[in-house]
């Protein structure tokens, strides 16, 4: 356990010594919320439900683009340790064999919450408000957490078998994606049939929805429990996997 | 305890249906150090990740430090320290972090006392808080060396710790190799590379065909050369002896080896090698 720390250790200065990893995980979801707040939220404020301001409905849906980019990285810094040798090495020493993966993902858990707190802090200078109570914000934290760790498991799998550090990163791009194809920054009311079909059965929607409810106390009824379903469901599956390609590697 | 290092017996690896070992046996004595020699895709990585518990055999005993690799993992792993082909330190950390890792993950006392000592020793005190990225390569690989020796392992593995090497990096690694087994330390080294074996090792074996086909101290082994085989050629200069002569800035002597007029017997070892030696003796 204190050797797993110490690599987190590592791993933290890696990402405070990478500026241009910040810039990407923090900046790309920043400029996304000024942009869809300032350039599109007149336009879209019709299609809201009433009362509610288009960055309290916007920032569950940029929380989540953020963690899914910020995963990216994730499976590129654990491509690096396998490419470099330091995976081998440290496979050599009396230490504990999960105490490397474990680092990694205590690593993207921990860099992933400082990034959404930034950028919680930034939609609040925009105006975001919320009346959420302490219980309320525990379980927005608790369900950004899940989510991270979700992804995290699946991007252990192409950081450990990755053949190129594009190959590492690419499975991201279609994760980012998802949440334009989803209810986090339009209601699906008003997308063609086929695409509200996608947007409402697909898990960024049921997340986007239960954390929007949350922070706004409104009852989040069952989009709760599908969210958990689905991060628990596609977590364990991942970690399946993961744990296969890493004890192949071993 | 046992007063073998390392004891190998029957070792065999197989990928596939590719047979990589057929049964490969050596021991060696503590302190000492040993040279694993054989051309490039012999198993001389295969036998040392098998060794360093990375790799499990498919059949033989491997016992290092009185553990067996196949009972014992943990307790192998806590009396060796690896070296792989490719130099593995962190890029993005200082020599001197580095150090301080490695010295942390293995729970030595006063691990910034330990990293100042190593970086005097392997002259890189200079570029103590430069990133490991930054270096050369011959100081990565000797960064990289240091760190196998924090906590001082009972047994070193180097696989091939020269490849890739310009030939001042390779002397400032045999130096460093030098300087190691002064301090008693085992060492198991491979290399393809004959004179590299003869400079550095007090023992020698030649693993070829998936088995050790030649075991000894140089000497025993230029014994196994036919008598008949001296010959005085002048030898050429190679573009190593040039390069080191006019690098050299003391310049003192160095030119002398280019009309060396010795025969060189490890090279007729080589030849030995290819001409496919019985795999029984
Ligand atoms: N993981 C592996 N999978 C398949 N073949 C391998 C693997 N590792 C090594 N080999 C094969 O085994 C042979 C010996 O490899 P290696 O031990 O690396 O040789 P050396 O270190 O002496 O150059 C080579 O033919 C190599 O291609
Ligand atoms: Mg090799």
């Amino acid at each position: 356990m204190s050797k797993t720390i110490v690599l987190f250790g590592r791993l933290m200065r890696h990402i405070l010594r990478s500026p241009d990893t910040i810039i990407t995980v923090l900046l790309m979801p920043i400029a996304f919320m000024l942009l869809f707040v300032y350039v599109f939220g007149g336009a879209l404020k019709g299609s809201l439900p009433a009362g509610t301001t288009y960055v309290n409905y916007l920032l569950p849906g940029i929380l989540l683009i953020a963690i899914a980019s910020g995963i990216s990285y994730t499976a590129f810094r654990l491509f690096t340790d396998v490419q470099n040798g330091l995976f081998t090495r440290f496979n050599s020493m009396p230490i504990s064999r999960s105490a490397m993966l474990w680092a990694h993902v205590l690593t993207s858990l921990v860099s992933n919450m400082i990034s959404v707190v930034i950028i919680i802090a930034i939609a609040l200078l925009m105006g975001f408000r919320s009346s959420a109570s302490f219980l309320n914000w525990l379980a927005v934290i608790g369900i950004l957490a899940l989510f991270t760790l979700t992804l995290t498991w699946i991007a252990v799998i192409p950081g450990i078998t990755a053949k190129s550090i594009d190959g590492a990163s690419a499975f991201s791009y279609p994760i980012i994606f998802l949440p334009f194809l989803s209810s986090a920054f339009i209601p699906t009311a008003t997308m063609p049939k086929v695409l509200r079909i996608f947007a409402e059965n697909q898990p960024v929607t049921s997340i986007a929805n239960t954390i929007r409810a949350l922070l706004n106390s409104q009852p989040a009824g069952s989009s709760i429990w599908v969210a958990l379903a689905w991060c628990v469901g596609i977590m364990i599956v991942a970690y399946l996997f993961a744990m296969r390609a890493y004890r192949a590697k071993i | 305890m046992a007063d073998k290092a390392l004891e190998v017996q029957g070792l065999r690896k197989s990928f596939k249906d590719q047979e990589v070992l057929r049964g490969v046996d050596f021991e060696v004595g503590r302190g000492e150090i040993f040279a694993l020699l054989g051309s490039n895709g012999a198993g001389k990585t295969t036998t040392i990740n098998i060794l360093a518990t990375l790799l499990k055999a498919d059949g033989g005993t491997a016992i290092v430090n009185g553990f067996d690799v196949a009972s014992a993992p943990e307790k192998v792993r806590e009396s060796i320290s690896l070296t792989g082909q490719f130099a593995a330190v962190d890029d993005i950390l200082t020599g001197r972090e580095n150090l301080i890792l490695i010295a942390r993950l293995r729970n030595v006392s006063a691990p910034a006392q330990v990293a100042d000592d190593l970086l005097a020793r392997f002259g890189l005190a200079g570029a103590a808080n430069k990133r490991a990225g930054a270096y050369s390569g011959g100081m990565k690989r000797r960064l990289d060396i240091a760190m196998s020796l924090v906590g001082a392992p009972a047994v070193i593995f180097l696989d091939e710790p020269t490849t890739g090497l310009d030939p001042e990096g390779r002397l400032e690694v045999w130096k460093t190799v030098r300087t190691l087994a002064d301090g008693g330390t085992t060492i198991l080294l491979t290399t393809q590379y004959l004179d590299e074996a003869e400079q550095l090792a007090d023992r020698v074996a030649i693993l070829h065909g998936g088995v050790i086909i030649a075991n000894g101290t140089l000497d025993e082994l230029k014994k196994l050369l036919p008598p008949a085989k001296v010959e005085y050629v002048e030898k050429q200069p190679t573009l190593e002896d040039v390069f080191l002569a006019i690098t050299d800035d003391k310049g003192s002597g160095t030119l002398s080896c280019v009309h060396d007029k010795v025969p060189d017997p490890l090279s007729s070892v080589g030849s030995l090698l290819r001409e496919g030696s019985d795999p029984d003796e």
